[in-house]
């Protein structure tokens, strides 16, 4: 007989609610007119720009998926990015991402897997409920933003894909098209751009599969039409304006270990105890939050999701496989 | 039209109008933090363009003898001691805002910062030679340390300027964006490279 011991995230079987239950609720509530009528909570307190097409979403469930801190301004999160494909200014992206052209999009899903398949950018919207999820980004560079992301678990687009246990792990790559992206004329990496994750890594409940943000759809500065959100590793992990999702059987290289392997990582999970060569990682200026001569904010090992995270790492050694 | 020119560069306005001209870029960064239009991280914006300011005046103060030589405009020679003094003080502003911003005024972790990061070392390490250029700028050091010595560590202005393109191509070693170090870098092989032909001929 296989015992099955679950992951301590992982609810008891006793504590799902029976889909006949969670459906009827959902009818009460259509019924009521709540789902239709009420507005997110979370994109009223964090209103976006007003210029792109409203995503609507609901408030996630994901433990962790909703952090208390408050938002960032909607114009700081969209002036303030690191794309390198539009130029490597962190002004550049909202100033250049203009050429890229969100639709039509597809998504490339391949390699090590039952099912693969290209899915356009409207059936990738289709495929999963959109919720909202509000997340702290923290950059490598030693700053940080809370952003409302909406979009549903990357692991609801895995499993349609039906890996096979070849699938080790999981590689995204970014568009790379000069006639869209001017950033790509310069060498600072080798194009197109690609990070990995471990396949269970991608499978946690917290990894976003991210189609909007504060209520609406991506801008294109922050990685439209589609792109992951992985809130507890730095945020250059989290690739914008994906065209393929390759599953692997090797570890892949990343752009950035390609780039300086003794800067980046694989894994680049946020630590405060393993310092950047070039910097300390052990605090961070929160974006719009912490007045100019304000001492920056400690830094959280995991960027504060340990106990949602944690046991993926458990008996690692987080300096070696920083 | 030489003449004139001589004569502009002569003029009691002269040395007001360079004293404001340098003033400027502070001014507008202290405009810019107070009206918020520094963008998303201000701090960094004041560190970082406080550090381009250090470089663009020594570069400036450097090209003032050899235009002087090119010119023939004497008068020019006036200026370098204003052009290098605002260039420490914008250097020490720089110094300034990193360990107030960026440090919290934490000398403990500043000191330990400076020692654990090569860029940053470079850095103060051109700042620390620009203490004894700054502090001997006045005639009465002049005179007191006599032309020629005074001259000779005078000359501590080239290792400055390598040191400080270092520090710079270091800080941006990270992006791998090399395009701005890199126009320095030609201007300063120019700069010192006249000085060095000027010498062998």
């Amino acid at each position: 007989m296989l015992i099955r011991i679950p992951a301590s995230h992982e609810p008891l079987p006793s504590e799902i609610t029976p889909r006949q239950v969670y459906l009827s609720r959902r009818q009460v509530m259509a019924g009521l007119g709540l789902i239709a009528v009420a507005p997110p909570l979370l994109a009223q307190s964090a209103p976006g720009g007003g210029k792109l097409p409203r995503l609507a979403a609901t408030p996630s469930t994901v433990a962790g998926a909703i952090a208390a801190d408050k938002p960032t301004r909607y114009i700081d999160a969209t002036s303030y990015n690191n794309f390198y494909e539009f130029g490597t200014d962190k002004s550049d992206p909202a100033e250049r991402a203009r050429t890229l052209r969100p639709r039509p999009w597809t998504v490339a899903v391949e390699g090590e897997c039952a099912k693969p398949g290209n899915y356009d950018l409207d059936t990738l919207l289709k495929l999963g409920a959109m919720e909202e999820r509000v997340y702290r980004l923290r950059c490598v560079e030693g700053w940080s933003m809370v952003i409302p992301w909406v979009g549903y678990s990357l692991s609801e687009l895995i499993r349609r894909a039906e890996p096979t246990p070849k699938a080790k792990f999981v590689e995204f790559t970014t568009l790379a098209d000069r006639a869209q992206m001017p950033g790509l004329r310069s060498a600072v990496l080798d194009w197109p751009y690609v990070e990995g994750l471990r396949m269970d890594e991608a499978m946690h409940p917290l990894a976003l599969l991210t189609f909007g943000m504060y209520g609406e759809m991506l801008p294109n500065q922050n990685g439209a039409p589609v792109r992951v959100v992985l809130p507890w590793k730095y945020g250059f992990k989290s690739a914008k304006s994906i065209v393929k999702i390759r599953f692997v059987e090797k570890q892949p290289r990343s752009s950035w270990e390609d780039a300086a392997p003794q800067e980046y990582g694989f894994y680049s999970n946020v630590n405060p105890g393993v310092p950047h060569p070039r910097w300390s990682q052990a605090s961070e200026r929160r974006i719009g939050e912490d007045g100019l001569f304000a001492k920056k904010r400690p830094t959280v090992i995991f960027n504060g999701y340990e106990a949602q995270v944690g046991q993926l790492y458990a008996g690692m050694d987080l300096r070696r496989n920083y | 039209m030489r003449g004139a020119l001589s004569a502009a560069l002569l003029s009691r306005a002269a040395k007001p109008v360079l004293f404001l001209l340098c003033l400027a870029p502070l001014a507008w960064l202290v405009y810019g933090a107070a009206a918020d239009q520094l963008g998303a991280n201000p701090a960094e914006a004041l560190i970082r363009r406080l550090g381009d300011w250090t470089l663009r005046g020594l570069w400036l103060t450097l090209t003032v003898t050899p235009l002087r030589q090119l010119s023939g405009l004497a008068a020019l020679a006036r200026f370098r001691r204003m052009l290098g003094v605002f260039t420490f003080s914008y250097a020490s502003l720089h110094l300034l805002a990193y360990g107030w911003l960026d440090m919290g005024l934490d000398f403990g972790d500043i000191a330990r910062d400076i020692a654990k990061r090569p860029f940053i070392l470079m850095g103060f390490s051109a700042w620390l030679l620009m203490l004894p250029l700054a502090t001997t700028s006045f005639n009465k050091a002049v005179k007191a340390l006599g032309a020629r010595r005074w001259q000779a560590l005078h000359k501590a202005v080239y290792a400055i300027a390598v040191i400080a393109l270092l520090h710079f191509i270091w800080m941006r070693a990270g992006k791998h964006n090399f395009a701005e170090p890199a126009v320095y870098g030609a201007l300063l092989t120019v700069l010192l490279g006249w000085r060095m032909l000027r010498r062998l001929t």
